[in-house]
């Protein structure tokens, strides 16, 4: 009879760790349901809501369509100029994030921290830090765009940076060229593409975010959309989301375009 | 007169592994050495380390008299613009065209480095000599060309033209045609001695042909495991000894001693 011993058991108990994990899991998934008070009928209820609200909503009521239209080309000025700084500001900082570009430990310390920062505090919570710093309005709007887009193209820059080729920075530093020229000269370009399609990802993201910027008083056709929610005026309020679908896809639309142009 | 480049007792080690182990030679100036050595005997760890890409654990080396080691950075980059290195793989910038590629060859010798050297801010006189030396390497018509648009030889060419560009006076080739077929390799060897000989340039040249060794080299110095095995002009070598290079412990990480490590 062969040796058996070395054959993979069928199952392998989970370690101590999945099972603190999964029950942990379990646990928070159960109390969630509780805490949120799912019942039929309520389900029920909000149907019925539902279905009043779009009664109310159709037909949309575009009666107020030129200050719609006012609105809607602010949130596309918040949103473009805030994500050309966001993206203009992110160079920088990518730079001195990437391992191969950073001029020292410390430097690149911060400045992966601030990125991260930027990143990880949600779009609204800016929005809010700046509507309370700078006063309601589109600037306060722009600042949490640029701080978001930040957090997004400046990571992703960085990361590129640092998976480009060593050859050519390699030529670039044997003839004598300074840091900068190299970094110019040979990393810049060669990662070129690909920041124009993480610029272009942020000008979508950032049309999104602008949008909804105005529910916290930062500027821009949110602003119109929660006036018309509070005042019960749902069909102005369907209106406002038909116009904001329809600039949202134009915008994909066209990046993706110039985006499959590019690559 | 002061040798182009002078090495003593230079040590290079990657953590456990030792890849230079005590490297001594000396360069005249305007002398061509055919280097030759197996795979991993520690030919690229040499040469970058001659360029300072690489950190000495010890050792000297001196570039026509200065020093490398302990050179500021600023006398670091005076050393370098004095040395031309072409690559195995060309390490020209994908994304910019030929032309581009070589003014980029004078980055090193204007204070203000890429803003002096792109297309748009060039002076005339650097555009100039950039397509002269695009000339010289026969490319003067392919000056708008991407390197992906180049054959391998062609932007080997580009490379040689970045080369001159930098007008130096040692040239560093590490194994500059290796990767191009037979035909395309010799003419571009050929290139390249042919300017080496004409401009009166030092170079030390990484070679796998023994007999283009024999050929183009005034001196040969053949490496084995992170030594120096070989060290003399061509005349005074023989195919035998040549090829003893090759057999038995030639790289630096198979050793058995260090196979535990
Ligand atoms: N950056 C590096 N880090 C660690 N080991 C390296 C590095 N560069 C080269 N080596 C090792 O050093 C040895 C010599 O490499 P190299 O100088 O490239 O040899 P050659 O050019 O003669 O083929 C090889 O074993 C290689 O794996
Ligand atoms: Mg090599």
């Amino acid at each position: 009879m062969s040796d058996n011993s070395k054959l993979p058991p069928r199952f392998r108990a989970p370690s101590a760790l999945t099972w603190v994990v999964a029950v942990g899991f379990a646990a928070f998934f159960i109390q969630g349901m509780i805490a949120s008070n799912i019942s039929i009928e309520r389900l029920v209820r909000g149907a019925n809501n539902l279905v009043r609200f779009v009664g109310q909503a159709v037909p949309p009521d575009f009666t107020r369509m030129p200050n719609i239209a006012d609105a809607m080309l602010e949130t596309m000025n918040i949103a473009i100029v805030g994500v050309t700084f966001g993206c203009l500001f992110s160079v920088p900082l990518a730079i001195l994030a990437a391992r191969n570009t950073a001029p020292n430990m410390v430097v690149r310390t911060i400045a992966r921290f601030v990125i991260s920062v930027a990143r990880t505090i949600p779009d609204l919570i800016w929005a809010l830090i700046f509507v309370v710093t700078v006063g309601l309005g589109p600037l306060a709007g722009i600042l949490a765009i640029i701080m978001d887009t930040i957090g997004f193209a400046a990571r992703f820059y960085s990361e590129r940076f640092e998976e480009v080729q060593k050859g050519p920075s390699e030529a670039l530093t044997a003839t004598g060229a300074g840091r900068l020229s190299v970094i110019f000269g040979a990393i810049l370009p060669e990662s070129f593409a690909s920041m124009t399609a993480t610029s272009l990802f942020s000008v979508e993201k950032a049309i999104r975010s602008a949008v909804t910027l105005g529910l916290v008083g930062a500027g821009g056709i949110g602003v119109e959309l929660s006036t018309a929610m509070r005042l019960f005026r749902y069909d102005q309020a369907a209106a406002i989301i038909l116009v904001i679908l329809l600039v949202v896809i134009a915008f994909e639309q066209l990046s993706t375009s110039i985006r499959k142009r590019i690559i | 007169m002061t040798p182009a480049i002078q090495a003593e007792q230079l040590r290079v080690s990657y953590g456990k592994l030792h890849v230079l182990r005590g490297i001594s030679f000396i360069i005249p100036a305007g002398q061509g050495v055919v280097l030759l050595g197996a795979n991993g005997c520690g030919k690229s760890t040499l040469m970058r380390s001659l360029n300072g890409l690489e950190k000495l654990q010890s050792g000297t080396i001196r570039i026509h008299g200065a020093a490398l080691s302990g050179a500021s950075r600023r006398e670091l980059r005076q050393i370098r613009l004095g040395m031309g290195y072409v690559f195995q793989h060309f390490n020209l910038v994908p994304q910019l065209n030929a032309f581009q590629n070589v003014l980029f060859g004078s980055l090193g010798r204007h204070r203000f480095g890429l803003l002096s050297c792109l297309g748009l801010t060039a002076s005339a006189a650097d555009r100039e000599m950039a397509m002269h030396c695009l000339d010289r390497v026969g490319m003067a018509d392919r000056a708008q060309h991407r390197p992906s648009e180049l054959s391998g030889g062609q932007q080997q060419r580009v490379a040689i033209a970045r080369m001159l560009m930098q007008n130096p006076t040692v040239v560093i080739a590490d194994e500059p045609i290796a990767s191009l077929d037979p035909k395309a390799g010799r003419e571009v060897l050929d290139l390249l001695w042919r300017i080496v000989r004409e401009e009166k340039l030092s170079m030390l040249c990484t070679l796998h042909q023994l007999e283009l060794a024999q050929e183009y080299g005034d001196r040969i110095l053949g490496m084995k495991a992170g030594h120096v095995e070989i060290d003399a002009p061509v005349a005074e070598t023989d195919t035998l000894q040549l090829n003893a290079l090759y057999s038995g412990m030639t790289r630096v990480d198979a050793q058995p001693t260090e196979a535990a490590a």
